[in-house]
């Protein structure tokens, strides 16, 4: 009688933390799910094929600057830079766009430009060991400047840019945008996930010194993850020359680090490093872009549509906490 | 004070806890423990780690609630439980190993902090100043109310917490490990104001684990094991073997190890130190470390055994020294390049320098080896450390759930065991270990000595850095005593004979030089 009791009790409890797991494997899902469900309800246009492909198309280069940030927050870091790398990154694009002949060499061009900038970020943080919200404070104006610098603060031009199908292509119906970003997400887990560079990456952020203790070149890691930043803030730069078919050096990019830092935080990785996926960063990045694109298509004032974002941004990220509170204490 | 009101204050003791016990869920932290002090008394607290003295310290302070049944009287009468604010109201101030002060506010602010005198809504400052140097002046030390106490060093600023008990009336006042940094000179004049206020009629709770303070000081010792009560000693009774089997519970003799290694000079050396020096604390040291040797680094706390061990790692930057292995001479700067070379180091703060809590205890296991594990393109081998975690587990006995759980959930012992099982992973010829048993409790403390038995008789060159004494007598084949940075001597046995505990602590202590 009483062993029955107890037994009910334990599969009661085994269930229960199972459906915890679940649920926290589910992290931010079902924010993203109620949200699309209320656009849809306030407006029947948001969950159409035309409209899902736009929202998934805007949130794509996000998404890619997103995936970047979560290498660098997963070591407690940050990379207020991306906004900055990506102007200059389009601007390479499209001047290497303009040169005949070699004009495809514009999306190579791009990423090496990024990588280049990402890894001196990496190298001031990693080696002279400064902090990286200053480093990249830093990079966030000087690069703006060399974005600037690079068409003499004009906007370049390419209307026969050699590689726009990026931009406005599409591969078996899926615009190319959507499928770098997918590819960018996919690999990134690929990283993290299953290579020892990728344990190595969360080893740092979840206790550094532990991590230099055990054999882990930590400025090695640390120098990977802001290259990495760089690289996929200039593939970000070489896809958005490709749908604009021009780059400015002034408005590209501007405040894209924030966007894509909420993503990252969204999708539940945790600030001081350590813990976080790049599956949570992807919801993160499509929560944005369906506010984003849900506002527009309920009315909301573009005002408006900034104070919401920034609302459902904290609480989210406040109910998220609440509840791994809640499951930590049980 | 007149006959009638002495005998009255003396009728009551001023701080009596009676029957406290308090759980955790299912862990009881304390059972029944009863605790009378009197006022001007000193009261010294003994315990293995984790006995239950901060435990108790805890529902005295009011930060735990003791279980039902237990009860705290002051001057004999009942007073409030569970509450920290109310305790202190009681007279009742706790003295933390980590200070609590604000480096960057002057002396007499920290004195007053949340409690600074006020007129017309704003604080006195005048008041505060003149308040703190009368206070100060009691203690009989020799700083200004209005020094910074960032420019203060460690034994001063521990006065001040003092100077701030006082400044609420505090009574009772406990001292948990106070001497632990403090140079001997800053120890002596604690101990001046200690004698200063047993004057002014203050009882306080000593927490030590170094006899001789013990002895120098206390009026009373009450000892404390495995979170229950054992026994008080007055002062006329207090014998050191009588403590410290009151505190473990058993003969020391029992603890001994069967058979220890005499030193043996046919037996290779595995790694040998020489002029070790960091430009700060440590100053030339030189030793020898032998194949299968189990080699105990001792001394006070503050000593510099983990600094040296650190230096020996390539944790830290050395100025001067050189290292050999097993004869041939070797650099290391880094502790990559130490674990190349086959030597290990395991941290005594696990939680800060050792785990990854977040991680699996798998990752955890396998982390000093990933790379050597990799298959091609850098790809994690999951089966290789899943192995490696299912062997860990069962040759250590690691108590989980399972391999994937995170380090976090496990208790400190078999935290313990996931670092050690880390350690040897990545297969040293040289282990260094720092404090391996802190924090662990008793049955997992016996596995560590066991596995250290083991590792020696493999070969493997142990230095082991202890506090405790009996475990570095039980454990160690030869012992090596640190003092204030530099090596002091070394405690050897011939044949069966046990080392001798005093031996140690003359070198510690300095006491063999006079």
């Amino acid at each position: 009688m009483t062993d029955r009791t107890t037994t009910s009790v334990d599969q009661a409890a085994v269930r229960s933390r199972r459906l915890r797991t679940a649920f926290a494997a589910l992290g931010m899902l079902p924010v993203l799910v109620l949200l699309a469900a209320g656009f849809q309800f306030i407006n029947p246009r948001f969950l159409t094929e035309t409209n899902l492909l736009i929202v998934t198309q805007q949130s794509s280069i996000n998404i890619v600057l997103a995936a970047g940030m979560t290498f660098v927050i997963l070591t407690g870091g940050i990379d207020l830079s991306v906004g900055s790398i990506l102007a200059a990154s389009a601007m390479v694009a499209v001047l290497v766009s303009l040169v005949p002949d070699w004009g495809l060499l514009g999306v190579p061009a791009a990423i090496l430009v990024g990588l280049g900038f990402g890894l001196v970020n990496g190298l001031l943080v990693a080696y002279i060991r400064l902090p990286p919200f200053i480093v990249t404070l830093g990079s966030l104006t000087a690069v703006r400047g060399i974005a600037r610098l690079l068409g003499q603060d004009t906007t370049v031009f390419n209307s026969d840019l050699p590689f726009d199908f990026i931009g406005n292509g599409s591969l078996f119906g899926i615009p190319w945008l959507v499928v770098i970003a997918l590819s960018v997400v996919v690999l990134s887990w690929l990283v993290l996930k299953r290579t020892v560079l990728g344990t190595w990456i969360y080893a740092v952020g979840g206790n550094a010194e532990a991590a230099r203790l055990t054999g882990i070149k930590v400025p090695l890691v640390l120098l990977f993850v802001y290259g990495v930043s760089g690289l996929l803030a200039g593939l970000g730069g070489a896809m958005s020359a490709a749908r604009l078919y021009a780059a400015n050096g002034l408005q590209l990019g501007q405040s894209y680090e924030l966007d894509a830092i909420a993503a990252v935080i969204l999708g539940g990785t945790s600030f001081v490093g350590g813990v976080g996926s790049i599956w949570g960063t992807l919801i993160g990045g499509l929560i944005i872009a369906v506010l984003s694109n849900g506002l527009i298509l309920a009315g909301v004032s573009d005002i408006w549509q900034y104070i919401i974002k920034g609302l459902v941004i904290i609480v989210a990220v406040a109910l998220d906490r609440y509840r791994l509170q809640a499951g930590a204490r049980t | 004070m007149s006959a009638t009101a002495q005998e009255q204050a003396s009728s009551h003791p001023v701080l009596e806890m009676r029957h406290i016990s308090k759980t955790f869920g299912a862990i009881r932290a304390l059972q029944d423990v009863s605790l009378t002090v009197h006022a001007g008394e000193l009261h010294a607290l003994m315990g293995e780690n984790g006995a239950g003295k901060s435990t108790l310290m805890k529902v005295l302070s009011g930060a735990y609630r003791p279980d039902a049944g237990g009860e705290i009287l002051i001057d004999g009468v009942p007073a409030a439980t569970g509450d920290p604010i109310k305790a202190r109201a009681a007279g009742i101030a706790v003295i933390y190993q980590e200070l609590s002060l604000a480096p960057n506010l002057t002396v007499a602010q920290n004195i007053f902090l949340g409690n600074e005198p006020r007129r017309f809504g704003i604080v006195d400052r005048d008041q505060c100043n003149r308040r703190a140097n009368e206070i100060i002046a009691r203690l009989g030390v020799s700083f200004s109310a209005r020094a910074l106490v960032s420019s203060l060093s460690l034994g001063e600023r521990q006065l001040v917490e003092i100077a701030r008990a006082l400044s609420t009336n505090a009574r009772i006042i406990v001292m948990d490990e106070p001497t632990t940094s403090l140079t001997s000179r800053e120890t002596d004049s604690l101990f001046e104001v200690i004698a200063t206020l047993k004057a002014q009629g203050i009882a306080i709770i000593y927490i030590s684990h170094r006899m001789e303070e013990v002895y120098q000081l206390a009026d009373r010792v009450s000892v404390l094991r495995d979170s229950g009560y054992v026994g008080t000693l007055e002062r006329a009774d207090l014998n050191a073997s009588r403590l410290v089997s009151m505190m473990v519970g058993r003969d020391l003799s029992a603890f001994y190890k069967k058979d220890h290694r005499p030193p043996d000079a046919k037996r290779a050396i595995a790694l040998s130190v020489r002029g070790m020096s960091d430009g700060r604390l440590l100053k030339n040291c030189s030793f020898d470390l032998h194949k299968g040797e189990v080699l105990a680094l001792a001394g006070l706390v503050g000593s510099g055994r983990t600094e040296l061990a650190r230096l020996i790692f390539g944790a830290d930057k050395r100025s001067a020294g050189t290292l050999e292995l097993d004869g041939k001479p070797i650099s290391i700067g880094s502790p990559r390049e130490a674990l190349d070379a086959g030597i290990a180091y395991l941290t005594e703060d696990r939680k800060e320098l050792g785990l990854f809590l977040d991680m699996s205890i798998s990752d955890n296991i396998s982390m000093g080896v990933l790379a050597r594990d990799a298959l091609t393109g850098g790809l994690r081998d999951f089966s290789a450390a899943e192995r490696r975690a299912a062997k860990a587990i069962a040759d250590l006995s690691i108590r989980t759930r399972s391999a994937q759980a995170n380090a976090g959930s496990l208790s400190g012992g078999n935290q313990q065991k996931v670092l050690l099982a880390r350690l040897l992973e990545t297969e040293p010829k040289v282990v260094i270990l720092d404090e391996p048993t802190r924090g662990v409790d008793v049955g997992a403390k016996s596995e560590i000595y066991r596995l250290i038995d083991n590792l020696a008789n493999r070969g493997i060159a142990i230095l082991m850095i202890s506090s405790e004494l009996p475990e570095v007598i039980g454990v160690a084949d030869r012992v090596l005593v640190m003092r204030d940075g530099a090596i002091a001597g070394e405690v050897t046995t011939s044949g069966g004979e046990p080392l001798r505990q005093e031996a140690i602590m003359e070198l510690a202590t300095g006491a063999a030089q006079e």
